[in-house]
């Protein structure tokens, strides 16, 4: 079993150093926004936190996919880590969102934005994924299953999107165009820090998760091979593969 | 005359979850013959007679049926197995011949096999009746005729004999029977009954294969251990 | 094909035999109009707000019957029934798919007529045709998704629970695109054809699902 711890604690570093770093630049150096004022800041760590949760979502999607290609259980547990990484990442997106609209455009929510419905049924979407995976005890029935579920949402993320916003004119402040951004220069550079830094979070948190799951399986199949069959008392039924 | 075994085992593991529900089981099973597997509930039977029906896959070890590799291999000798267990695959609301005559185009057999068949276990009257308004017995008699409706084989049987009166064990012996023509895996909850029909016996104890011999050579202490 | 055309004709005949599903759907589909009528308090309805309501209803029904599509083969050992055959799996995902897909074109059959003469202000003969092409590419939508859905729901303990939360997320993108097709046709003097943008929408959102489903359909199905 790959050992998840090495390099931890240099990645944990790095981490804190970079979100140290994009804080420093939100507050200090990112200049002030004309019509929102200082709450616009919370942007240098909501559209980061909307990246990565999409990202670790369609993350998810293609580890699941390798399960169902190579049946090794590890791929199984690296997938569901990442949804669920993503899924709290994914809550705090929508919790500073919130936040944000009320504060810049007067509504806790606004239907009119493609983004924000996009987000929000994409979001809907994996909420099931930790019911499923619990709904079903054969644990290998539920990695199978909670993989084919983390393939065909995965590929859903985009498509979504897409067909969200063609529905709808948009509000919702456009940061990233094809063109490659059309932010300031010193905002650029702080949203890059922050992105960086969030981005190293999950990454973090993801090999803290595996990290605990591996060393808690490895324990109980030494117990069992020291002391017997009986000696481990069998999980109950979970949501978390084991 | 050299012929492959029909069955070989060798270090079959399975398991669900952290539960171990097949250890290590090894053995070869010669065309034409008669395996009996004797264990109580929980031991692992049902599991391997499915695994032999490419029902489930294999954890580790290598099993060999009909000459094919599982599961890799599993579409290559569906064909040839016949399986017959305590859920008789019936739609309760299509009638016996119905439900045959589904299994038929599933399997690419004709219908006259399906009327050759209810006519063989005595069925041919109430054949167009609703499984659900026919008896435990004759819903066995016709989930036997599904098990052999493409000839198989292979044959794996787990408690075939459940639910049949003496006369309808009659009609089924030829199908099913010792003298049917195809290798066959049985299962029973009478030890003496499957010892009687076999040539090979299998213990299953805890998942694991207690003992692997011919029948004379079966210790009686050995199969009541079994059972306790 | 074949194997699917087999099990298709089995299915079909079942729920001939039994008829519960496809009355249910229909009977949901009317009283859920009659609900409408009087929800919104409005005698006709038209344009965006009836392609709405159309859309809504004919998901909820087809909901009763993607809860039951794969119940008889968990119930009555079908599915070990079908593993046992040497057939290429797939077709029970074209099979099924392809009986929630008549068992959808039956219900509209009956319930958009029911829903013209119950709600709709204008008539549905001008767009007949330009409704026809957005209900059915909406059609294959609901059938591919409700049987992946169905498919995962059926092993599960919360059977009848996790096959909508699964599904309605999936299907939103689908759902928008039908409403939308729906709204211009529905019109009081509306168009006669459907927006392409979205006819467009709802036939990419078709293909993908379908070969991502067929994809990964057998890994479903194996144990």
């Amino acid at each position: 079993m790959t050992t998840y711890g090495r390099g931890l604690r240099g990645l944990s570093l790095a981490t804190a150093a970079t979100i140290t770093a994009a804080l420093a630049l939100t507050f200090f150096y990112a200049p002030l926004d004309a019509n929102q004022g200082f709450i616009q800041k919370i942007f240098y760590i909501h559209v980061p936190l909307a990246i990565t949760a999409l990202c670790g979502f369609v993350f998810g999607g293609v580890l699941g996919a390798i399960y169902l290609r190579t049946g090794d259980r590890k791929w199984d547990i690296r997938s569901y880590v990442a949804i669920h990484m993503a899924l709290i990442f994914g809550i705090g997106t929508l919790f500073t969102g919130t936040i944000w609209a009320k504060a810049s455009w007067g509504h806790w929510w606004v239907w009119s934005d493609p983004t924000l419905t996009s987000f929000l049924i994409v979001m809907l979407l994996f909420a099931t994924y930790q019911p499923l995976r619990f709904s079903i005890e054969d644990p290998e029935r539920q990695s199978r299953y909670a993989a084919v579920f983390a393939v065909v949402a995965g590929a859903f993320v985009p498509l979504n999107f897409i067909a969200v916003r063609a529905a709808q004119q948009y509000v919702h402040p456009r940061v990233l165009t094809l063109t490659g951004g059309n932010l300031p220069g010193s905002m650029r550079l702080t949203f890059l820090v922050s992105l960086v830094g969030i981005a190293l979070l999950y990454v973090t948190l993801w090999k803290y998760e595996m990290a605990a799951k591996a060393t808690r399986m490895q324990v109980r199949a030494l117990r069992r091979m020291l002391l017997g069959e009986d000696s481990v008392a069998p999980l109950r039924r979970s949501a978390a593969p084991s | 005359m050299d012929q492959l075994p029909a069955i070989e085992l060798r270090g079959l593991y399975r398991h669900f979850g952290e539960r171990t529900v097949l250890r290590d089981v090894s053995l070869q099973v010669p065309a034409g013959s008669t395996l009996a597997v004797l264990g109580r509930n929980g031991a692992g039977k049902s599991t391997l007679l499915r695994i032999l029906a490419t029902l489930l896959r294999p954890h580790a070890g290598e099993v060999l049926v009909l000459g094919e590799a599982l599961p890799r291999r599993g579409f290559a000798v569906r064909g040839r197995l016949g399986f017959l267990a305590h859920d008789p695959l019936l739609y309760r609301d299509l009638s016996g011949r119905e439900n045959l005559g589904y299994h038929a185009r599933l399997f690419g057999v004709g219908f006259e096999r399906v009327e050759e068949l209810l006519d063989a276990v005595g069925m041919r009257e109430r054949a167009d009746e609703p499984v659900r308004l026919l008896s435990r017995g004759m819903v066995q008699r016709v989930a036997v005729c599904r098990a052999v409706l493409h000839r198989p084989s292979l044959l794996l049987l787990d408690e075939p004999l459940a639910n049949l009166d003496p006369a309808a064990t009659d009609l089924v012996a030829p199908l099913i029977g010792r003298d049917c023509g195809a290798t066959r895996v049985l299962t029973s909850h009478d030890p003496q009954a499957a010892l009687a029909e076999a040539d090979l016996v299998l213990g299953l104890e805890d998942g694991r294969a207690a003992f692997v011999t011919s029948p004379d050579k079966v210790d009686p202490a050995a199969v009541k251990r079994l059972y306790v | 094909m074949k194997t699917a055309l087999t099990v298709l004709r089995k299915d079909l005949l079942l729920e001939l035999r039994g008829f519960e599903t496809l009355p249910a759907m229909v009977l949901f589909a009317i009283v859920t109009f009659v609900i409408f009528h009087f929800g919104l308090n409005q005698d006709t309805i038209d344009g965006q707000l009836a392609a709405g309501v159309l859309t809504v209803t004919l998901l909820f029904a087809a909901l009763l019957g993607i809860n039951r599509l794969f119940v008889a083969e968990r119930e009555q050992g079908g599915f070990d029934a079908f593993l046992l055959a040497p057939v290429d799996r797939s077709a029970l995902l074209v099979a099924k798919a392809s009986a929630l897909f008549v068992f959808l074109v039956v219900l509209e059959v009956i319930a958009v007529p029911a829903f013209g003469l119950l709600l709709l202000g204008p008539s549905l003969g001008p767009p007949l045709l330009g409704l026809i092409a957005v209900l059915l590419l909406g059609d294959v939508a609901l059938a591919v998704i409700g049987t992946l859905v169905s498919a995962i729901a059926v092993q599960t303990r919360a059977r009848d629970l996790i096959g909508p939360i699964i599904g309605l997320p999936l299907l939103l993108p689908a759902l928008i695109g039908m409403a939308r097709g729906l709204g211009p046709l529905l019109a009081m003097h509306g168009s006669t054809s459907p927006p392409g943008r979205w006819v467009a929408i709802l036939a990419l959102y078709d293909v993908v699902f379908a070969l991502l489903s067929y994809a990964v359909f057998d890994f479903l199905l194996e144990d």
